[in-house]
């Protein structure tokens, strides 16, 4: 289990490349979500991406000098809050293995320790308490499997959403399994990840929930894409922007 | 259906066949909930759970740090119980070795208890070669052999045939058999007909579960008693089993044996658990009277040698990766192309094959994790994927040894693509003016982009990045104060 330190009064925020891209108002109701927490949210304007692409796809040598550029810009030692579990389980724990041997790795690990998931930072380090402002209404979530595997936090977003009193969670069937996206996979095996994405769809679907949401971008290009193309009226957004307007920050 | 392996190189089209397959697919489907299902009853207790897990890994990792000399100390004491004790450095010496003992006894028929590494060597075709046959004994196996085809799960190779195909199967081969999906009577029928080729067999032959260096004694792990009946009835009995098997201590065995069923069937306990250690004695008045044992390399010590891949080495076979892996839950095992499917194979089978073809097996992947969570050895089998990923594209570092087929996937173009990449993502204006022109321009945007849209739109890119609306964000806030 993670050890969390006590509440900083400043954070970094990073927006992660599918975020600043594809939901750049999920980045800003994060910020809001923080901030309504008293934090100031510094943005690195120079941000890029974790390099995870690269990693996955065996281009270790370049993912390494994308990690080293990327810790490079967050000098101060206050906690770096990640928009995306799978992002964050590749600050978190594959910057590491990156520098396995690596002279670096001990100031490396000091990063690794200040990287966060947005949920799991407001969960376990601002001990959040969300007041419901919104009408009735029922979800479904679906996690990225880092997130979930390497990170932990389905339970930090399972537990936010439950502090919302007219919130009900639905619980798709097969809910820990693959949306199939897997970044180049997706693409390098379309059929497998087809497969995936089809049963994923039906699952999230079946649960007649009114909305999906997730922390994770990168399942989502996959599943909402998927919906979209199967003439399906459900689009997942990003927990950060639903979470602000169940509040009423927006 | 009888599948024929193609290799691994052809993943994608046996994918493909796989998955258009709607009974196959609701065969694996099934199957595999009920194995998570017991796997899940077998470790109630999450903290029972990992300690196990932990337990079991540091064992195996113990056990692999000393391999080469357990391995002799295993040979000794093995030697000095009276077993033979032959090294195979790879199928074609495994198979002269057993050709060999076969020819010695004139023997016309060896019984196979379950053997991975018998598959792995193809022993049952190269002694057809020799006129000798190998019937299997375990159920699913002799399922398999009817079909002419070959395993599709580590622990249950049947497992992609529903009862009613398991009939068919029956009513295809075996004289009087009367069709029928009672489970009793189908085990039942083959449990008769197998009954007498026990005691007709000139050899019985077995894998090994655990070899314990200490004791020299060999453990198998089995549930339908036809591994003791092929260890212990015929004259001859030849195990065979991978380097990586063996453990130090016998007291390793038990912590190892209770990762193993409930990680693999969710058992307590099997029904039999054999722990052989000689030949027949003298006044004994069974067993066979010679008893072997081949040690097979067959790419292990590639893995071997590097720190990070010999975590690899520390499978005991239980099969619970596959059975929660979202790629084999759908496209089962042959669509792999390999005897080891699923996420154990596609890391396995580059170091018995080769990166060259297996190259797409590495790939064939989301990195889930879903694998490494439920591993009883804790192999960080993602790891394992992206170190493989990496070995394909690249040659080796400087220090280290090439692996085979090391670099085999490399493809300049890409390359070129993943440095570029990186050479954006470190260098922040360039990159920006990549993401602000992609947003920008996004109406140009091809809405057909190879794979991804074979069942999904396109990503659709916001008008503005998240860095442009903090910007906006912060000259505003500049501005009011
Ligand atoms: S890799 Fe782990 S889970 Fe898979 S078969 Fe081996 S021991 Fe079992």
């Amino acid at each position: 289990m993670r050890v969390y330190p006590a509440k900083p009064k400043t954070v970094y925020l990073y927006g992660t490349c599918l975020v600043d891209m594809f939901d750049p108002e999920a980045g800003l109701d994060a910020i809001s979500l923080l901030e309504q927490q008293g934090l100031e949210v510094i943005f690195i304007e120079k941000q890029t991406c974790c390099g995870q692409p690269a990693y996955s796809s065996g281009y270790t040598k370049e993912a390494k000098s994308v990690a080293q550029s990327q810790m490079a810009l967050f000098d101060e030692p206050w906690p770096v809050i990640v928009l995306s579990g799978s992002c964050g389980g590749m600050m978190h724990h594959h910057y590491r293995r990156l520098f396995q041997g690596d002279s670096a790795l001990a100031k490396v690990e000091q990063f690794c320790e200040r990287v966060f998931e947005l949920t799991e930072f407001l969960v376990n380090v601002c001990r959040i308490k969300l007041e419901d402002k919104g009408e009735q209404t029922s979800v479904v979530m679906h996690t990225s499997c880092a997130a979930r595997r390497e990170m932990n936090v389905h339970v930090t977003a399972t537990e936010l959403l439950g502090q919302l009193d007219r919130v009900t969670l639905k619980e798709q069937a097969y809910e820990s399994e693959c949306c199939g996206f897997g970044g180049t996979f997706a693409v390098r095996h379309p059929n497998i990840s087809q497969a995936m994405v089809e049963d994923k769809t039906r699952h999230l679907s079946e649960t007649k929930a009114a909305l999906l949401v997730s922390a994770d971008w990168g399942c989502l290009l996959n599943i909402n894409g998927a919906f979209e193309y199967q003439g399906h009226s459900m689009q997942g957004r990003h927990l950060a922007s639903f979470l602000l307007e169940r509040t009423g920050g927006k | 259906m009888s599948h024929t392996f193609n290799g691994p190189e052809n993943i994608h089209s046996q994918a493909k066949a796989a998955l258009d397959d709607p009974q196959l697919r609701q065969n694996f489907r099934g199957a595999m909930d009920y194995l998570q299902d017991k796997r899940r009853s077998a470790f109630a207790d999450p903290d029972e759970e990992s300690k196990i897990r932990e337990l079991s890994e540091a064992i195996r990792q113990r056990c692999l740090s000393k391999l080469p000399e357990l391995l002799e100390l295993l040979d000794a004491n093995c030697s000095r119980n009276g077993m033979v004790v032959h090294w195979a450095q790879d199928e074609t010496e495994a198979n002269e070795i057993i050709a060999n003992i076969a020819q010695q006894h004139q023997a016309k028929t060896i019984v196979k208890g379950k053997s991975m590494v018998s598959e792995e060597i193809e022993l049952n075709h190269e002694m057809a070669k020799l006129g000798i046959e190998c019937l299997e004994s375990d159920m699913g196996e002799y399922i398999v052999q009817l079909d002419g085809d070959k395993p599709s799960h580590i622990i249950m190779p049947a497992i992609h045939k529903n009862k009613q195909e398991v009939s068919d199967t029956f009513e295809a081969h075996l004289d009087d058999f009367t069709p029928t999906v009672d489970v009793d009577e189908l085990i039942q029928t083959g449990r008769t007909r197998l009954r007498q080729k026990f005691h007709d067999a000139d050899i019985g032959l077995s894998g090994v579960n655990f070899a314990v260096a200490e004791t020299g004694t060999l453990c198998l792990v089995e549930n339908e008693g036809n591994g003791r009946m092929c260890t212990t009835v015929p004259k001859v009995h030849i195990a065979i089993t991978g380097i990586e098997k063996v453990v130090e201590f016998l007291s390793d065995v038990p912590p190892l044996y209770s990762a193993l069923t409930r990680s693999a069937t969710g058992q307590a306990i099997t029904t039999y658990f054999n722990m052989i250690s000689s030949p027949r004695k003298s006044g004994e008045l069974d067993g066979p009277l010679e008893l072997h044992l081949v040690l097979l390399d067959n790419g292990r010590t590639q893995a071997f040698q590097d720190e990070e891949m010999r975590k690899t080495l520390q499978c005991i076979r239980c099969g619970a990766c596959m059975n929660h892996c979202p790629v084999y839950t759908r496209i089962g095992g042959h669509a792999y192309g390999t005897v080891y499917p699923g996420p154990i194979g596609k890391i396995i089978s580059p170091h018995l094959m080769g990166l060259e073809k297996t190259k797409e097996l590495v790939t064939a992947s989301s990195l889930c994790g879903a694998c490494g969570e439920v591993c009883p050895v804790r192999i960080p089998i993602p790891e394992m994927l992206q170190r493989l990923r990496t070995e394909a594209k690249n040659p080796p570092k400087p220090d280290a040894i090439a692996i085979e087929g090391q670099a085999s996937a490399s493809s300049t173009l890409e390359s070129l693509a993943m440095k570029g990449f990186a050479f954006a993502a470190t260098h922040p204006k360039l990159y920006h003016t990549g993401s602000w022109s992609a947003t920008k321009l996004r109406g140009l945007m091809p809405n057909k982009i190879g794979p991804w849209t074979q069942c999904r739109t396109s990503p659709k890119l916001a008008s503005n990045t998240l860095h442009q609306l903090i910007k906006a964000r912060n000259k505003r806030a500049g501005g009011e104060s």
